[in-house]
Protein backbone atom coordinates (compact mmCIF):
# COMPACT_ATOMS: atom_id res chain seq x y z
CA UNK A 1 0.00 0.00 0.00
CA UNK A 2 2.85 2.58 0.68
CA UNK A 3 4.36 1.47 -2.33
CA UNK A 4 1.44 2.52 -4.49
CA UNK A 5 0.99 6.01 -2.47
CA UNK A 6 4.97 7.15 -3.17
CA UNK A 7 4.17 5.96 -7.14
CA UNK A 8 0.44 8.23 -7.24
CA UNK A 9 2.52 10.69 -5.52
CA UNK A 10 4.92 11.00 -7.04
CA UNK A 11 3.85 10.79 -10.71
CA UNK A 12 0.50 12.68 -10.06
CA UNK A 13 0.49 14.87 -6.85
CA UNK A 14 3.80 15.97 -6.34
CA UNK A 15 4.96 15.69 -9.95
CA UNK A 16 8.92 15.99 -9.61
CA UNK A 17 9.02 19.13 -12.53
CA UNK A 18 5.67 20.20 -12.44
CA UNK A 19 5.24 20.64 -8.80
CA UNK A 20 8.77 20.73 -7.78
CA UNK A 21 10.98 22.59 -9.52
CA UNK A 22 13.68 20.13 -9.74
CA UNK A 23 15.23 19.36 -13.35
CA UNK A 24 13.53 22.04 -15.04
CA UNK A 25 16.97 22.34 -17.53
CA UNK A 26 15.97 19.44 -19.63
CA UNK A 27 12.53 20.13 -19.47
CA UNK A 28 12.85 22.71 -21.50
CA UNK A 29 15.73 22.29 -23.26
CA UNK A 30 15.51 18.48 -24.67
CA UNK A 31 11.58 18.43 -24.88
CA UNK A 32 11.65 19.75 -28.43
CA UNK A 33 10.67 16.56 -30.01
CA UNK A 34 8.85 13.32 -28.76
CA UNK A 35 11.80 11.23 -29.66
CA UNK A 36 14.08 12.95 -27.95
CA UNK A 37 12.66 13.31 -24.63
CA UNK A 38 11.63 9.67 -24.36
CA UNK A 39 15.51 9.10 -24.69
CA UNK A 40 16.04 11.58 -21.69
CA UNK A 41 14.01 10.27 -19.93
CA UNK A 42 15.54 6.63 -20.56
CA UNK A 43 18.66 8.35 -19.38
CA UNK A 44 17.50 9.89 -16.10
CA UNK A 45 15.54 6.70 -15.18
CA UNK A 46 18.81 4.32 -15.39
CA UNK A 47 20.88 7.19 -13.82
CA UNK A 48 18.37 8.60 -10.83
CA UNK A 49 17.97 5.20 -9.73
CA UNK A 50 21.27 4.05 -10.02
CA UNK A 51 22.53 7.26 -8.22
CA UNK A 52 19.54 7.04 -5.52
CA UNK A 53 20.70 3.10 -4.70
CA UNK A 54 24.75 4.68 -4.60
CA UNK A 55 24.40 7.49 -2.47
CA UNK A 56 21.72 6.12 -0.01
CA UNK A 57 24.42 3.11 1.20
CA UNK A 58 26.78 5.74 1.19
CA UNK A 59 24.69 7.80 3.71
CA UNK A 60 23.20 5.01 5.31
CA UNK A 61 26.62 3.19 6.19
CA UNK A 62 29.71 5.78 5.95
CA UNK A 63 28.15 9.48 6.30
CA UNK A 64 26.27 8.60 9.20
CA UNK A 65 28.30 6.29 11.07
CA UNK A 66 31.51 8.34 10.89
CA UNK A 67 29.16 11.31 11.75
CA UNK A 68 29.91 13.29 8.57
CA UNK A 69 26.67 14.38 7.69
CA UNK A 70 27.21 17.71 6.88
CA UNK A 71 29.79 16.39 4.02
CA UNK A 72 26.40 15.26 2.16
CA UNK A 73 26.31 17.71 -0.74
CA UNK A 74 29.68 17.34 -1.39
CA UNK A 75 29.80 12.90 -1.71
CA UNK A 76 26.64 13.40 -3.05
CA UNK A 77 27.46 15.21 -6.51
CA UNK A 78 30.39 14.07 -7.03
CA UNK A 79 29.37 9.95 -6.33
CA UNK A 80 26.39 10.71 -9.31
CA UNK A 81 29.38 12.80 -11.07
CA UNK A 82 31.68 9.49 -10.90
CA UNK A 83 28.77 7.40 -11.57
CA UNK A 84 27.34 9.02 -14.78
CA UNK A 85 30.90 8.60 -16.20
CA UNK A 86 30.92 4.86 -15.09
CA UNK A 87 27.51 4.22 -16.75
CA UNK A 88 28.57 5.93 -20.14
CA UNK A 89 32.10 3.80 -20.13
CA UNK A 90 30.56 0.48 -18.72
CA UNK A 91 27.01 1.02 -21.84
CA UNK A 92 29.67 1.63 -24.36
CA UNK A 93 31.07 -1.74 -24.26
CA UNK A 94 28.17 -3.73 -22.84
CA UNK A 95 25.51 -2.66 -25.07
CA UNK A 96 26.16 -0.89 -27.84
CA UNK A 97 22.75 0.22 -29.11
CA UNK A 98 21.39 1.17 -25.66
CA UNK A 99 24.31 3.34 -25.43
CA UNK A 100 23.34 5.06 -28.75
CA UNK A 101 20.08 5.19 -28.07
CA UNK A 102 21.11 7.31 -24.23
CA UNK A 103 24.79 8.51 -24.96
CA UNK A 104 24.55 12.32 -25.97
CA UNK A 105 22.29 12.52 -22.77
CA UNK A 106 24.46 11.24 -20.06
CA UNK A 107 26.77 13.98 -19.70
CA UNK A 108 24.15 16.51 -19.35
CA UNK A 109 22.34 14.31 -16.56
CA UNK A 110 25.30 15.36 -13.99
CA UNK A 111 24.01 18.97 -13.62
CA UNK A 112 20.28 17.91 -13.52
CA UNK A 113 19.24 18.53 -10.19
CA UNK A 114 16.27 16.64 -10.24
CA UNK A 115 18.97 13.31 -9.71
CA UNK A 116 20.47 14.79 -6.62
CA UNK A 117 16.83 16.28 -5.44
CA UNK A 118 15.91 13.10 -5.20
CA UNK A 119 18.81 11.35 -3.64
CA UNK A 120 18.43 13.82 -1.34
CA UNK A 121 14.65 13.67 -0.75
CA UNK A 122 14.99 9.77 -0.58
CA UNK A 123 17.02 10.19 2.97
CA UNK A 124 14.06 11.83 4.32
CA UNK A 125 11.03 9.18 3.67
CA UNK A 126 9.06 7.99 6.10
CA UNK A 127 10.30 4.84 7.54
CA UNK A 128 12.80 4.74 4.97
CA UNK A 129 14.41 1.66 3.30
CA UNK A 130 16.90 0.92 0.96
CA UNK A 131 14.21 -0.57 -1.41
CA UNK A 132 11.27 2.42 -0.07
CA UNK A 133 14.23 4.73 -1.31
CA UNK A 134 15.08 3.20 -4.96
CA UNK A 135 11.25 2.53 -5.65
CA UNK A 136 10.97 6.58 -4.99
CA UNK A 137 13.85 7.18 -7.95
CA UNK A 138 12.25 5.16 -10.05
CA UNK A 139 8.54 6.54 -9.10
CA UNK A 140 9.95 10.52 -9.73
CA UNK A 141 11.62 9.36 -12.85
CA UNK A 142 8.57 8.07 -14.18
CA UNK A 143 6.87 11.40 -13.14
CA UNK A 144 9.60 13.56 -14.99
CA UNK A 145 8.84 11.24 -18.60
CA UNK A 146 5.38 12.05 -17.94
CA UNK A 147 5.83 15.40 -17.61
CA UNK A 148 8.84 15.50 -20.51
CA UNK A 149 7.02 13.64 -22.70
CA UNK A 150 2.99 15.17 -22.58
CA UNK A 151 5.51 18.63 -23.05
CA UNK A 152 7.15 17.78 -25.85
CA UNK A 153 4.11 16.58 -27.83
CA UNK A 154 2.48 19.58 -27.17
CA UNK A 155 5.34 21.42 -28.39
CA UNK A 156 6.01 19.36 -31.68
CA UNK A 157 1.94 21.08 -32.11
CA UNK A 158 3.29 24.37 -31.46
CA UNK A 159 5.20 24.73 -34.01
CA UNK A 160 2.55 25.12 -36.17
CA UNK A 161 0.24 27.50 -34.03
CA UNK A 162 0.16 31.18 -35.00
CA UNK A 163 2.23 32.75 -31.83
CA UNK A 164 2.16 36.31 -31.03
CA UNK A 165 5.50 37.68 -31.77
CA UNK A 166 6.52 38.59 -28.46
CA UNK A 167 5.32 35.34 -26.86
CA UNK A 168 7.68 33.32 -29.07
CA UNK A 169 10.41 31.30 -28.09
CA UNK A 170 10.79 30.87 -23.97
CA UNK A 171 7.97 32.89 -23.08
CA UNK A 172 4.92 30.35 -24.94
CA UNK A 173 7.39 27.81 -23.71
CA UNK A 174 6.40 28.72 -19.93
CA UNK A 175 3.84 29.42 -20.42
CA UNK A 176 2.29 25.65 -21.80
CA UNK A 177 4.75 24.50 -18.68
CA UNK A 178 2.45 26.31 -16.44
CA UNK A 179 -1.29 25.33 -17.64
CA UNK A 180 0.12 21.86 -17.98
CA UNK A 181 1.16 22.50 -14.04
CA UNK A 182 -2.25 23.73 -13.48
CA UNK A 183 -3.68 20.51 -14.91
CA UNK A 184 -1.59 18.35 -12.82
CA UNK A 185 -3.08 20.58 -9.66
CA UNK A 186 -6.03 19.21 -9.78
CA UNK A 187 -4.06 15.73 -8.46
CA UNK A 188 -4.00 17.54 -5.07
CA UNK A 189 -5.76 15.79 -2.49
CA UNK A 190 -5.95 12.77 -4.31
CA UNK A 191 -3.22 10.74 -1.52
CA UNK B 1 41.15 53.90 -20.23
CA UNK B 2 40.04 50.81 -22.71
CA UNK B 3 40.60 48.23 -19.95
CA UNK B 4 37.97 50.24 -17.87
CA UNK B 5 35.61 50.28 -20.18
CA UNK B 6 36.01 46.24 -20.49
CA UNK B 7 35.85 46.01 -17.10
CA UNK B 8 32.66 47.75 -16.90
CA UNK B 9 31.04 46.33 -19.38
CA UNK B 10 32.39 43.00 -17.80
CA UNK B 11 30.30 43.82 -15.02
CA UNK B 12 27.24 45.35 -16.72
CA UNK B 13 26.52 42.11 -19.06
CA UNK B 14 25.16 39.94 -16.56
CA UNK B 15 22.00 42.30 -15.41
CA UNK B 16 21.09 43.16 -18.80
CA UNK B 17 22.34 42.07 -21.84
CA UNK B 18 23.41 38.59 -20.36
CA UNK B 19 20.83 38.55 -17.67
CA UNK B 20 21.13 34.72 -16.50
CA UNK B 21 16.79 34.60 -16.16
CA UNK B 22 15.48 36.35 -18.52
CA UNK B 23 18.00 35.88 -21.40
CA UNK B 24 20.20 33.27 -20.79
CA UNK B 25 17.88 30.82 -18.55
CA UNK B 26 20.26 29.76 -16.22
CA UNK B 27 19.30 28.16 -13.05
CA UNK B 28 15.83 27.68 -13.40
CA UNK B 29 14.69 25.09 -10.99
CA UNK B 30 15.37 27.53 -7.63
CA UNK B 31 13.76 30.78 -9.79
CA UNK B 32 10.76 28.79 -10.20
CA UNK B 33 10.60 26.48 -6.94
CA UNK B 34 11.45 29.18 -4.44
CA UNK B 35 10.01 32.66 -5.74
CA UNK B 36 6.74 32.31 -4.06
CA UNK B 37 7.54 35.90 -1.88
CA UNK B 38 9.80 38.16 -2.66
CA UNK B 39 11.96 37.56 0.56
CA UNK B 40 12.55 34.07 -0.20
CA UNK B 41 13.56 35.17 -4.03
CA UNK B 42 16.31 37.82 -2.52
CA UNK B 43 17.20 34.91 -0.14
CA UNK B 44 18.09 32.31 -2.71
CA UNK B 45 19.71 35.24 -5.25
CA UNK B 46 22.03 36.29 -2.14
CA UNK B 47 22.82 32.50 -1.26
CA UNK B 48 24.02 31.98 -5.15
CA UNK B 49 25.50 35.09 -5.49
CA UNK B 50 27.70 34.35 -3.02
CA UNK B 51 28.56 30.74 -3.91
CA UNK B 52 29.08 32.15 -7.73
CA UNK B 53 31.46 34.88 -6.22
CA UNK B 54 33.74 32.96 -4.09
CA UNK B 55 33.78 29.79 -6.97
CA UNK B 56 34.24 32.47 -9.89
CA UNK B 57 37.42 33.98 -7.33
CA UNK B 58 38.81 30.58 -6.34
CA UNK B 59 38.44 29.38 -10.14
CA UNK B 60 40.58 31.53 -11.61
CA UNK B 61 43.24 31.60 -8.65
CA UNK B 62 43.87 28.06 -9.28
CA UNK B 63 42.87 27.98 -12.84
CA UNK B 64 46.69 27.05 -13.67
CA UNK B 65 46.90 24.20 -11.45
CA UNK B 66 43.74 22.49 -12.13
CA UNK B 67 45.05 19.53 -15.60
CA UNK B 68 41.89 20.09 -18.27
CA UNK B 69 40.78 16.79 -17.92
CA UNK B 70 39.60 16.86 -14.70
CA UNK B 71 38.74 20.50 -14.61
CA UNK B 72 34.77 19.68 -14.01
CA UNK B 73 35.37 17.65 -11.30
CA UNK B 74 37.15 20.43 -9.58
CA UNK B 75 34.89 23.36 -10.38
CA UNK B 76 32.10 20.83 -8.85
CA UNK B 77 33.97 19.97 -5.51
CA UNK B 78 35.03 24.23 -5.37
CA UNK B 79 31.32 24.87 -5.76
CA UNK B 80 30.03 22.30 -3.23
CA UNK B 81 32.31 23.04 -0.36
CA UNK B 82 30.86 26.76 -0.53
CA UNK B 83 27.68 25.53 -0.68
CA UNK B 84 27.91 23.95 2.38
CA UNK B 85 29.19 26.90 4.46
CA UNK B 86 25.88 28.75 3.31
CA UNK B 87 23.70 25.58 4.55
CA UNK B 88 25.70 25.83 7.39
CA UNK B 89 25.54 29.91 7.71
CA UNK B 90 21.80 29.69 6.79
CA UNK B 91 20.71 26.94 9.20
CA UNK B 92 22.73 28.63 12.19
CA UNK B 93 21.56 32.06 11.70
CA UNK B 94 18.27 32.38 9.45
CA UNK B 95 16.77 29.15 10.54
CA UNK B 96 13.54 30.53 8.75
CA UNK B 97 14.89 31.24 5.71
CA UNK B 98 16.96 27.73 5.79
CA UNK B 99 13.06 26.22 6.16
CA UNK B 100 11.77 28.13 3.33
CA UNK B 101 13.99 27.45 0.62
CA UNK B 102 14.80 23.50 2.00
CA UNK B 103 16.28 21.57 -1.01
CA UNK B 104 16.93 24.12 -3.01
CA UNK B 105 19.92 25.04 -0.68
CA UNK B 106 21.88 22.03 -1.70
CA UNK B 107 20.94 21.81 -4.63
CA UNK B 108 23.01 25.28 -5.21
CA UNK B 109 25.94 23.13 -6.43
CA UNK B 110 24.06 22.14 -9.64
CA UNK B 111 22.78 25.33 -10.13
CA UNK B 112 24.08 25.54 -13.96
CA UNK B 113 24.63 29.53 -13.58
CA UNK B 114 27.41 28.81 -11.89
CA UNK B 115 28.94 25.83 -12.86
CA UNK B 116 28.43 27.58 -16.27
CA UNK B 117 30.42 30.91 -15.37
CA UNK B 118 33.43 28.93 -13.82
CA UNK B 119 33.74 26.97 -17.31
CA UNK B 120 32.75 30.15 -19.32
CA UNK B 121 34.27 32.95 -17.66
CA UNK B 122 36.56 32.27 -14.77
CA UNK B 123 39.02 29.38 -15.97
CA UNK B 124 40.05 31.93 -18.12
CA UNK B 125 39.94 34.74 -17.50
CA UNK B 126 42.11 36.70 -14.14
CA UNK B 127 41.00 37.54 -10.72
CA UNK B 128 39.63 41.31 -11.06
CA UNK B 129 37.67 40.15 -14.36
CA UNK B 130 35.98 37.20 -12.48
CA UNK B 131 35.23 39.16 -9.13
CA UNK B 132 33.58 41.56 -11.41
CA UNK B 133 31.89 38.83 -13.48
CA UNK B 134 30.87 36.96 -10.50
CA UNK B 135 29.09 40.35 -9.30
CA UNK B 136 27.22 41.16 -12.41
CA UNK B 137 25.78 38.08 -12.99
CA UNK B 138 25.05 37.03 -9.31
CA UNK B 139 23.02 40.86 -9.33
CA UNK B 140 21.01 40.06 -12.47
CA UNK B 141 19.87 36.79 -10.52
CA UNK B 142 19.08 38.68 -7.36
CA UNK B 143 17.03 40.93 -9.42
CA UNK B 144 15.62 38.60 -11.58
CA UNK B 145 14.34 36.52 -8.35
CA UNK B 146 13.64 39.29 -6.57
CA UNK B 147 11.37 40.89 -9.11
CA UNK B 148 9.43 37.30 -9.94
CA UNK B 149 8.94 36.56 -6.09
CA UNK B 150 7.41 40.38 -5.54
CA UNK B 151 5.54 40.10 -8.29
CA UNK B 152 3.69 36.42 -7.25
CA UNK B 153 3.64 37.78 -3.63
CA UNK B 154 1.87 41.04 -4.85
CA UNK B 155 -0.88 38.98 -6.96
CA UNK B 156 -0.88 35.88 -4.57
CA UNK B 157 -0.88 37.29 -1.27
CA UNK B 158 -1.54 40.93 -1.67
CA UNK B 159 1.70 41.80 0.25
CA UNK B 160 5.36 42.65 -0.41
CA UNK B 161 8.30 41.63 1.75
CA UNK B 162 5.66 40.38 4.23
CA UNK B 163 4.03 43.88 4.66
CA UNK B 164 0.29 42.96 3.74
CA UNK B 165 -1.54 45.84 1.66
CA UNK B 166 -5.05 44.04 1.05
CA UNK B 167 -7.79 43.21 3.52
CA UNK B 168 -7.14 39.84 5.78
CA UNK B 169 -9.88 38.04 3.86
CA UNK B 170 -9.79 40.00 -0.05
CA UNK B 171 -9.69 37.50 -2.75
CA UNK B 172 -6.41 37.44 -4.10
CA UNK B 173 -4.84 35.32 -7.41
CA UNK B 174 -4.09 32.45 -5.21
CA UNK B 175 -2.76 30.78 -8.63
CA UNK B 176 0.43 33.11 -8.63
CA UNK B 177 2.23 31.14 -5.17
CA UNK B 178 0.84 27.81 -6.48
CA UNK B 179 4.11 25.86 -8.66
CA UNK B 180 1.80 27.20 -12.14
CA UNK B 181 2.20 30.86 -10.98
CA UNK B 182 5.72 30.32 -11.05
CA UNK B 183 5.39 29.52 -14.99
CA UNK B 184 3.15 31.89 -15.99
CA UNK B 185 4.46 35.02 -14.00
CA UNK B 186 8.05 34.16 -15.09
CA UNK B 187 6.28 33.85 -19.32
CA UNK B 188 5.27 37.52 -18.88
CA UNK B 189 8.01 38.79 -17.42
CA UNK B 190 10.39 37.39 -19.57
CA UNK B 191 7.80 39.15 -22.60
CA UNK B 192 8.10 42.04 -20.47
CA UNK B 193 11.99 42.17 -20.40
CA UNK B 194 12.16 42.16 -24.18
CA UNK B 195 10.04 44.40 -25.10
CA UNK B 196 12.11 46.63 -22.57
CA UNK B 197 15.60 46.06 -23.67
CA UNK B 198 14.14 45.66 -27.85
CA UNK B 199 13.06 49.40 -27.28
CA UNK B 200 16.45 50.55 -25.44
CA UNK B 201 18.86 49.02 -27.77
Amino acid sequence: MDYIVILIAAVFVNNIVLSQFLGICPFLGVSNKVSTSIGMSGAVLFVMTIATLATYLLHQFILVPAGLDYLRTITFILVIAALVQMVEIILKKVSPPLYQALGVFLPLITTNCAVLGVAILALGLENGSLLKAVFFAIANSLGFALALIVFASIREHLELANIPKGMKGVPINLLVAGLLSLAFLGFTGLV
Amino acid sequence: MAEKINQKQNFLKGIVKENPIFVMLLGMCPTLGVTSSAFNGFGMGVATLFVLLMSNMVVSLVKKQIPSKVRIPAFIIIIASFVTIVEMVLEAYVPFLYEQLGIFIPLIVVNCLILGRAEAFASKNGLLASILDALGMGLGFVMALTVLGATREILGSGSLFGLQFVPENANTFILFILPPGAFIALAYLTVLFNKITVKTS
